[in-house]
């Protein structure tokens, strides 16, 4: 059996004292200019490669004709030594003295702009490469551009390839004289401009000989001279809820702290909708000791004191500090979708959690990403920057990306997949005060729950009105917006005029439909007990109401148990033929084939009768994509 | 060690691995969890069990190659209790009635036929949308490139050359018709990562990661093509140590990585994790 062996001596000594956390810094600049070459090196250099790496590629290289070149070590599949350009981001790790890094190698072909996207935005700094026989080049723009845009503020830029150039001073100053000021335009400011050739290894690890009027850092000792940049511990809280855990009897929020901490006892305001609660406790497993404190990027898994209406998307804060509300923000967005974006186009905007539709109302100006020229026009190519209004179906929490970074950007999303991303840059006051018609959802988003219409139908006696009662109780108790409209309340007011002929009893039916949907329209969940006895009128108050969530629940019950209770005396009345037309006794009742809920109240109690209601009502209504629950 | 000390580097990575376990639990219809036994597998079950606040709320799978090692079975049951895992077993019987196997194949044509091909169907019997792998980026070049949300076609192939972008902790939160997506919390993590979390953590794992009798397995598979290297190390402690200082790939141990110069690559790019 072949082993290899682990325990042989390596040229590196463990390092004692040592930063854990990788520090994430992105690869950029043109194609060609030398990133893949530069990483190559950097790895070698710093001795990071594993065991035989290099021997392995020298080896493929010798098979393959080749000559060696330091890229190979990256490009790991065969397509990309084919094509000798990085086809997307990688990841590789190396260490210097300091601490452990995450190099991105971000690609420089244009089309392939989304990686470099996806690399830089997880980065916390970023090495720019410029040819410094070719000069500055589109790309080298570009990538400024969107950097400045990913908000990566910690720049070094390497004017590589100096071997090419008889490693002249004035050739490189030449190049960060023209580029400073460049960089100045974006807002951006490079810490260091470092003359290096990446083949060579010079200024990468060990300081070159070849240029000795450079006095500054190595490439390793300006990265190590890079701080973290992500920790957003001291903004304001904002926690985006991920999702609603009820895997037993408790009820967790769960989300991650995007930004500042939280902690038990807080009172957290959720956004949209506006409700408050209190954190109870934290949920952490596998326990019993719990953190006292969730900072950014923690993940909290919170209780709270009051149930409130909580739903995926929803930001949480402190009330003294909450996030914006509005469906309306003016953004800089960078568009990566084939089809370009339009205006009056529905997208997906997510931001955090929430995912909801919207629209680029306005296209304000397209940037072109080299030459930084601006210009109008109505709709946006591929792999352009454009200044847009972005207006949102429904409200959203959102902060200005100045104010709180992670909450202030966004990705818009078309048939499932992600095509551009954006920085929000204002927001814009008309969407505090929408024109025109209110329309269902910001009724909706105002009661902060879906509305929805409970019909209880049965015979007189079945038990309709006792559950329909202790519905409305529990629901009530909970902050939810809910109404009885009641059959026997209804004979005395609206429908005083109605006897118990078919033709009057479906009058009543219509009636009844028409009042629940006046408060299913106002947000209300309404709970409509009534006999309604035929399946054509039931059926035709179910088309009504099509708009809202229906729920026929049967109140079921054999007529001698509901003759035996007759609580009104109703049934004697009716055998001794003082109430002509009774449903059960001479008039038919026509029992649902398929109701969505279905209780025998002879079998059940009315606390399991409750249960079963609310958790139809519960289900009918996440359905309709909102978490909820009783 | 302190549960407050949030900034530490294992911390992070558990926190940023928590949260994209949530995120796909949230956004897609059925997720599953396969599951190796090896010591990724087992991080991954204790970090699902901290994101869902202790009981994971989907399946786990086991392709079972009916070549693991016998403490690897003995590991299993008794994780499956420690763990109250809902656990579903395949195995590719057609394969072994057709006398797929180590002695007579290779191994790519065997991990083909005993891990991927079962490892499919179960996709198909299930509608899985989501699958949860214990991939890292350390591990091989190829996984270097992937994604926290890394879509599969109906076919199960991964368009490396078309992927989405991924910024801002958005993920591609549909899958493709007919396929599905991995889902990959543990991209960031290193080989090293995982043991001192293991350590940190306590995570009941197999114990054919220490040594025995001067050896000791580095990555586990199936037995007749998995090999231990030479090691003195037999504990968590040792192990640590150990890989601090070595330079030797983690996978080295496993034979069918190693056929062809691309052969990771082939079995990826039919499935294979």
């Amino acid at each position: 059996m072949n082993t290899q062996s682990l325990s042989q001596p390596v040229s590196t000594p463990s390092l004692s004292v040592e930063d854990h956390r990788k520090m994430h810094v992105v690869v950029v600049g043109h194609v060609d200019h030398g990133k893949s070459t530069f990483v190559g090196r950097l790895l070698n250099d710093t001795d990071s490669l594993p065991n035989g790496k290099i021997e392995q590629v020298r080896k493929n290289c010798a098979i393959e004709g080749m000559e060696f070149e330091y890229a190979f070590l990256l490009d790991a599949l065969i397509e990309e030594q084919e094509q000798n350009i990085t086809i997307d981001t990688t990841r590789i790790f190396f260490r210097t003295k300091q601490r452990a890094y995450a190099i991105i190698d971000a690609p420089g072909h244009k089309e392939f702009l989304k990686n470099m996207v996806t690399g830089a935005a997880s980065a916390s700094a970023a090495l720019l490469l410029i040819d410094a026989k070719e000069g500055v080049m589109d790309q080298s723009r570009r990538h400024a551009f969107l950097l400045s845009l990913l908000g990566v503020k910690q720049l070094v830029v390497l004017v590589n390839k100096m071997d090419l150039v008889d490693h002249s001073e004035s050739t490189y100053q030449k190049i960060v004289a023209e580029y400073s000021v460049f960089l100045k335009t974006l807002g951006l400011n490079a810490v260091h401009f470092i003359p290096i050739a990446a083949k060579h290894g010079e200024n990468v690890v060990a300081r070159s000989d070849k240029m000795p009027w450079w006095k500054g850092p190595t490439v390793t000792e300006a990265l190590d001279g890079f701080a973290h940049e992500d920790d957003l511990t001291g903004l304001p809280l904002r926690l985006p809820v991920s999702d609603i855990y009820r895997f037993d009897e408790r009820r967790i929020i769960a989300g991650r702290v995007e930004a500042g901490a939280i902690r038990p006892g807080d009172e957290l305001i959720f956004q949209p909708g506006g409700r408050r609660s209190t954190v109870r406790t934290f949920e952490d497993w596998p326990g019993p000791e719990t953190r006292s404190v969730v900072g950014t990027g923690g993940s909290a898994s919170v209780t709270l004191s009051e149930q409130i209406f909580v739903e995926r998307g929803q930001v949480a804060s402190h009330p003294s500090n909450q996030p914006r509300v509005g469906r309306e923000f003016r953004a800089r967005i960078f568009w990566l979708g084939k089809e370009p974006l339009q205006t009056n186009k529905t997208y997906r905007l997510r931001l955090l959690t929430q995912n909801v539709e919207a629209v680029i109302a306005k296209i304000e100006k397209i940037t072109d990403a080299s030459t930084l020229e601006s210009k109008e026009g109505s709709s946006v190519p591929r792999d352009s920057i454009c200044e847009v209004i972005v207006r949102a179906t429904r409200n959203i929490a959102f902060d200005l990306h100045h104010e709180c970074p992670i909450t202030g950007r966004f990705a818009l999303e078309e048939s499932g997949r992600i095509h551009g991303g954006g920085i929000i840059l204002d927001a814009v006051s008309k969407s505090a005060a929408p024109s025109g018609k209110v329309t269902a959802g910001e009724r909706t988003a105002r009661s902060g729950h879906p509305a929805a219409v409970v019909w209880f139908t049965g015979l007189s006696g079945s038990g309709k009105s006792t559950i329909a009662e202790a519905v409305e109780r529990r629901l009530f108790d909970a902050a939810r917006n809910v109404i009885r409209v009641d059959g026997d309340d209804l004979r005395i007011s609206l429908n005083r005029d109605l006897g118990f002929s078919a033709a009057d009893r479906s009058e009543s039916v219509r009636r009844a439909s028409a009042v629940a949907g006046l408060f299913a329209g106002t947000g209300h969940i309404a709970l409509v007990t009534l006999i309604a006895p035929l399946a054509a009128d039931r059926a035709k108050a179910r088309a009504t109401l099509a708009s809202h969530a229906f729920i026929e629940v049967f109140v079921d019950a054999p007529l001698a148990v509901c003759e035996s209770r007759d609580v009104k005396g109703l049934y004697a009345k009716a055998r001794r033929g003082e109430i002509a037309e009774f449903t059960g006794i001479s008039s038919p009742y026509e029992a649902p084939e398929s109701p969505e809920v279905h209780i025998r109240t002879d079998k059940l109690s009315t606390d399991e009768a409750v249960d079963l209601v609310l958790s139809a009502i519960d289900k009918v209504l996440q359905g309709k994509g909102d978490d909820w629950e009783v | 060690m302190s549960r407050n000390a949030q900034n530490d580097h294992l911390t992070r990575l558990e926190q940023t691995s928590i949260h994209v376990f949530r995120e796909a639990f949230a956004n897609f219809r059925s997720v599953c969890m396969p599951w190796s036994m090896g010591k990724d597998s087992n991080v991954l079950i204790w970090l699902a069990r901290k994101a869902f606040c202790g009981k994971i709320p989907f399946p786990l799978l086991h392709i079972d190659t009916t070549y693991e090692f016998p403490e690897m079975y003995e590991f299993r049951e008794k994780a499956k209790v420690i763990h109250g895992i809902d656990l579903i077993v395949r195995v590719n019987e057609d394969a072994i009635r057709r006398g797929i196997g180590y002695a007579t194949h290779d191994p790519v044509t065997v991990t083909h036929e005993l891990k991927t091909v079962p490892f499919k169907a179960a996709i198909d019997e299930f509608k899985w949308d989501a699958l949860v792998t214990g991939i890292r980026r350390d591990e091989d070049p190829t996984r270097a490139k992937e994604r926290w949300f890394s879509p599969r076609s109906a076919e199960g192939n991964w368009d490396y050359k078309d992927q989405p972008p991924e910024f801002w902790g958005q993920f591609a939160s549909t899958a493709p018709e007919g396929g599905h997506v991995r889902v990959q919390p543990l991209l960031e993590w290193t080989e090293l990562d995982i043991w001192e979390y293991i350590r940190r953590e306590n995570i009941p794992n197999p114990t054919l990661y220490f040594s025995r009798n001067g050896k000791r397995f580095r990555s586990l598979g199936c037995h007749p093509i998995t090999h231990p290297v030479d090691s003195p190390a037999s504990n968590i402690d040792e192990v640590i140590e150990e890989l601090k200082l070595t330079k030797t790939s983690e996978r080295a141990g496993r034979a069918q990585d190693h056929v062809g110069r691309n052969s990771m690559q082939e079995l990826r790019a039919k499935g294979f994790m």
